[in-house]
């Protein structure tokens, strides 16, 4: 498969958030602000690229040739926990400003799906290290672009008049099942 | 920091009161994901909550000598390690399931339902009491789960648990099984768990909820 396609589908067509599901929670609880959204999101497809690369390394180079596969859970998300405190200490050490903006949500991506979820499709649809990569950046790309669209409307709903019983959670809900209804749209361009 | 909660109301407030999903919005994942059949949000449901209930047996027995400072991490290779048991069995005598349920049984690893009680519960309270919270917070995610699979899957398929139950007057709502249908009726039946749970209604009844 080419790489704009991969890129392409994970980003927009099927959408880790809106068509996978993955990495709700912050979806839900980052998306108030378009600018806290951007960060988040912006964190999230930095730790997406370098998990893309490690966990493939990880299981092509130490998994496969000595018939662990079976631990592919344990180590993977031990080395996300680990890679994330890593990438943390790094960013506050190298670049305040960027520590400031990223810093406070790094920490909440360890137990974000989409991380893990990543690494075990790459591993399920056997992508080249080239295509993980790519994958990667796509699916962070899409991620980013689910979390602001969302943060966008959620600006403007806090001044719309919402039912009583919908306010909070059930109207995200809904307002996420009208952008997955959107995005459907897409389905037909791969 | 240990529960002073009598033993029942340990077990009953994961499934109403504190339900993970509907009170605490956690395991999002999963309930969207794989509700789309009451079958897999059954099958959804009882790994999860074995999991849950092996990783809090796990974590209360060895809370007094897992370190401070390394203990998310120690609770995530545990429950890691029975993700990876349940998903191989599932692979063994279910394999239908498992791959209907796909990855969705790995990412049980970071649902944060399981890290949540763990971090909250049994790392501060005895065996036994951390087995009846994990129990009832399985049951209440389980409830949800199904309650969700047959609500989209008789709309979206017409059918229960597989056995078609509407007849061939019924056009499905594809919509249902496809994943805005999840978001919708998540969505709806939080508000319906608003309206049940909104004081000033139960006070006009005369009930206490």
């Amino acid at each position: 498969m080419s790489y704009f396609l991969i890129f392409f589908s994970a980003a927009i067509v099927n959408n880790f958030v809106l068509a996978y599901f993955l990495g709700i929670c912050p979806f839900v609880g980052v998306s108030k602000r378009v600018s806290s959204a951007v960060s988040m999101g912006m964190a999230v497809t930095f730790v997406m690229l370098i998990t893309a690369v490690v966990t493939w390394l990880i299981y092509h180079l130490i998994l496969v040739p000595f018939d662990v596969v079976i631990l592919q859970y344990v180590s993977f998300i031990l080395v996300i926990a680990s890679l994330v405190q890593l990438v943390e200490m790094f960013i506050r050490k190298v670049s305040k400003p960027l520590y400031d903006t990223l810093g406070i949500f790094l920490p909440l991506i360890t137990t974000n799906c989409a991380i893990l979820g990543l690494a075990l499709f790459s591993v399920l649809r056997d992508y080249s290290f080239m295509e993980s990569v790519v994958f990667g950046l796509g699916a962070g790309a899409g991620f980013t672009l689910a979390l602001v669209i969302m943060a966008g409307i959620r600006e403007e709903l806090e001044l719309a008049p919402v039912p009583k019983y919908f306010q909070g959670a059930a109207i995200t809900m809904i307002v996420a099942g009208g952008l997955a209804l959107a995005f459907m749209g897409f389905a037909g361009m791969i | 920091m240990s529960s002073t909660l009598s033993l029942k109301t340990e077990f009953i407030k994961g499934i109403w009161k504190e339900n993970p999903v509907m009170a605490s919005l956690l395991g999002l994942c999963p309930t969207l994901a794989v509700t789309n059949a009451a079958n897999n949000g059954l099958a959804m449901g009882l790994a999860t909550t074995f999991v849950l209930l092996s990783s809090s047996l796990m974590i209360s027995a060895l809370r007094n000598f897992i370190p401070h400072q390394v203990r998310i991490a120690g609770y995530i290779v545990i429950i890691a390690t029975f993700v990876t048991v349940a998903d191989r069995f599932l692979a063994a005598y279910f394999p239908v399931i498992s791959a209907s349920l796909g990855p969705y049984i790995p990412l049980i690893v970071v649902n944060c339902l399981i890290l949540g009680r763990q971090e909250a519960f049994s790392s501060r309270n005895g065996i036994g009491r951390s087995l009846l919270d994990s129990l009832g917070m399985g049951i209440g995610f389980i409830i949800v789960l199904v309650v969700l699979g047959i609500i989209r899957e008789i709309l979206g398929s017409g059918s229960i648990f597989g056995i078609a139950i509407l007849g061939d007057w019924f056009t499905p709502w594809m919509v249902m099984i496809l994943p805005p249908g999840a978001f919708l009726t998540l969505g709806i039946l939080i508000a319906l768990a608003n309206w049940y749970n909104d004081p000033s209604r139960s006070k006009e009844r005369g009930t206490v909820s």
